[in-house]
């Protein structure tokens, strides 16, 4: 299996990273690599095997309580980069905002 | 007793002590920095944060009257601290403090231990090197020109060469077990869900497990109970009481180890065989029996993992975007280009390449032959383990197939990266326990290692089994780990 270059950018895309023009194709070999490598599973017979979603059956439900906890938003927001008041602060995310 | 050579003692003989008034817990959290880190650190770079003043805080705060009384603790940089930074090894999380502690920090402390200080890593526990850390990679005490293993080789070399008789790691494809088996001391990887994972940051949810290192395997069994148990604040921790491992020193006499020789007929280097062959007399010798087996070769397990703790790796590290914590570009003008500027940034090489291997494998048109066939395999996994499992109480393997190798040898390819981990992996998809045992030096002075694997629960067994060996060996060979008396006696 080998990735081309416009599967590259399309999941770069969807993961928000950007990929500078001379790594693309050394990261378009070592990615197909791994993945020709995954291709080994298709030796393995897997007739009549559910997927296996998570290990064990280790994660019982529970009830939604709230346990008491708090963390107030100075705390919450004293490692961002940037805050105020106890918001986060980000870049405008609309142009215009109707009265 | 003075507080020199306190750092030779084993943490239960440490924690006696401060129980006792013949040390304070000061003198004793802070002697491996004042005799084995000043000889060792500036080369080794084992730890990223750390501060005397911290310890000296967290030592008095530490009841003295508890099983871990004193006793440092180097802590893998993925496990949130109050006292210190927690940063992944990565610039995304530069300087980042977390406005709480990980469950099992918190257990350390009520226990009498001292966090020493943040143990060096590959970033976002993406590597078995240690060279993928943005504060440059962690060496091998036993060879500076190599290795400590990866991703937890910080904590690993830090006990190896004296800095603390116990460190927290994680695993998730073999993190602990490998640099343990690379820096020569024992490495637990523990049951899925016996270990709280709050606050431990998410790399492959389905995998993760906070991992031990000690220098000997009462030490572990000491530092397991502290640590094990259901924690209502991580809903993928197990009900009802953890593994008993009190009988760590029981003997094994009776216990069936299987010996499935087929995995290194090839490709596993004849030294490490032979460190294998003689783990298995000592077990034979302590009263174990032998049953040999076929078992399913590692690759598959290998090829599993890189899909599934992928793209669980690309989900979780969404969370990483210049918002809430962390780094954030400078030059962002609007929210996209704060993402992607942020994350092209911030996140090393390694950890984007996997971040976009796991985003291909979820993604449309790829999602069934890739992540769902791996999940199918990891079924097949799981069974081919419970069938193991019904014939033998535990399995003898190799840790690795190499000894530690040189840095840089493998960083160029990523697959033959990934590869060292074709021992370990198996376990984390199976979300068994494993240990990794300290097996005499090879000819060159390379620490050796076995790997014992059982099924869930086993820990005690696993426990049983690694003590035995630590007695069996012939100690004038073994790693300086095995020595009651802790030293190096002499610098390479």
């Amino acid at each position: 299996m080998s990735i081309s270059r416009e599967d590259l950018e399309r999941i770069a895309e969807l993961a928000r990273l950007e990929i500078p023009a001379e790594r693309a194709e050394s990261l378009g070999r070592e990615l197909s690599a791994v993945l020709t490598f995954a291709e080994a599973l298709r030796r393995l017979d897997l007739a009549g095997l559910e997927p296996s979603v998570f290990a064990p059956a280790g994660a019982p439900m529970r009830e939604d309580e709230p346990d008491g906890r708090q963390l107030d938003p100075a705390r919450a927001t004293a490692a961002a980069p940037e805050s105020e008041d106890g918001y986060f602060i980000v870049p405008p995310i609309v142009d215009v905002l109707e009265p | 007793m003075s507080a020199a050579g306190l750092w030779r003692l084993s943490a239960a003989q440490l924690a006696e002590r401060v129980r006792s008034g013949e040390a304070t817990a000061a003198a004793a959290s802070e002697s491996g920095w004042e005799e084995a880190a000043r000889v060792w650190e500036r080369d080794v770079h084992a730890v990223v944060h750390e501060g005397r003043e911290a310890r000296a805080t967290a030592a008095a705060a530490a009841p003295r009257s508890g099983p871990m009384a004193g006793v440092p603790v180097l802590v893998k940089d993925n496990l949130c601290t109050l006292d210190y930074p927690t940063t992944c090894g990565s610039r995304i999380l530069a300087h980042y403090r977390p406005p709480y502690d990980a469950t099992v920090i918190a257990r350390l402390r009520a226990a009498g231990g001292v966090v020493a200080g943040k143990g060096n890593m590959d970033e976002f526990a993406m590597g078995s090197s240690t060279e993928y850390s943005a504060y440059g990679p962690t060496r091998n005490p036993f060879d500076l020109e190599r290795v400590p293993g990866g991703s937890s080789g910080g904590p690993a070399a830090a006990v190896a060469y004296g800095l603390c008789p116990l460190a927290l790691g994680s695993d998730t494809g073999g993190s602990v077990r490998q640099p343990a088996a690379f820096c020569g001391v024992y490495g637990l990887k523990p049951t899925y869900g016996r270990l709280s994972r709050y606050g431990l940051v998410a790399f492959g949810s389905s995998l993760d497990q906070v991992g031990l290192f000690a220098r000997h395997a009462g030490d572990l069994a000491m530092l397991y109970a502290v640590l094990a148990g259901h924690d209502p604040w991580d809903a993928t921790t197990r009900p009802g009481p953890p593994p008993d491992v009190s009988s760590w020193d029981a003997g094994v006499e009776g216990l069936r180890f299987g010996w499935p020789a087929n995995l290194w007929r090839e490709g596993v280097e004849p030294e490490i065989v032979e460190a294998l062959e003689g783990a298995a007399e000592d077990l034979e010798r302590a009263g174990a029996r032998r049953v040999a087996f076929d078992f399913l070769p590692g690759e598959y397990a290998v090829a599993t993992y890189y899909l599934v703790a992928t793209a669980e790796a690309s989900s979780n590290l969404a969370r990483f975007d210049g918002v809430r914590y962390g780094y954030r570009d400078p030059a962002a003008a609007d929210v996209r280009s704060l993402y992607v500027r942020t994350r092209s940034a911030g996140f090393g090489p390694e950890v984007q390449r996997r971040i976009l291997l796991g985003t291909y494998a979820l993604s449309a048109g790829f999602y069934d032959a890739y992540y769902l066939t791996a999940q199918r395999a990891r079924t097949r996994i799981r069974h081919e383990y419970a069938q193991a499992f019904g014939k033998c109480d535990f399995l003898l393997m190799p840790a690795t197939p190499t000894l530690p190798f040189k840095l840089g040898e493998k960083t160029s390819d990523p697959l033959a990266m990934y590869l060292s981990d074709v021992f370990t992996i198996g376990a984390n998809l199976a979300g068994i326990p494993g240990l990794s045992v300290p097996r005499p030096l090879s000819r060159a002075g390379l620490p050796r290692a076995a790997q014992l694997l059982g099924p869930e629960d086993s820990e005690g067994v696993l426990l049983r089994a690694g003590r035995a060996l630590e007695v069996r060996g012939d100690r004038s060979r073994m790693s300086r780990a095995h020595h009651q008396e802790f030293a190096w006696p002499t610098r390479r």
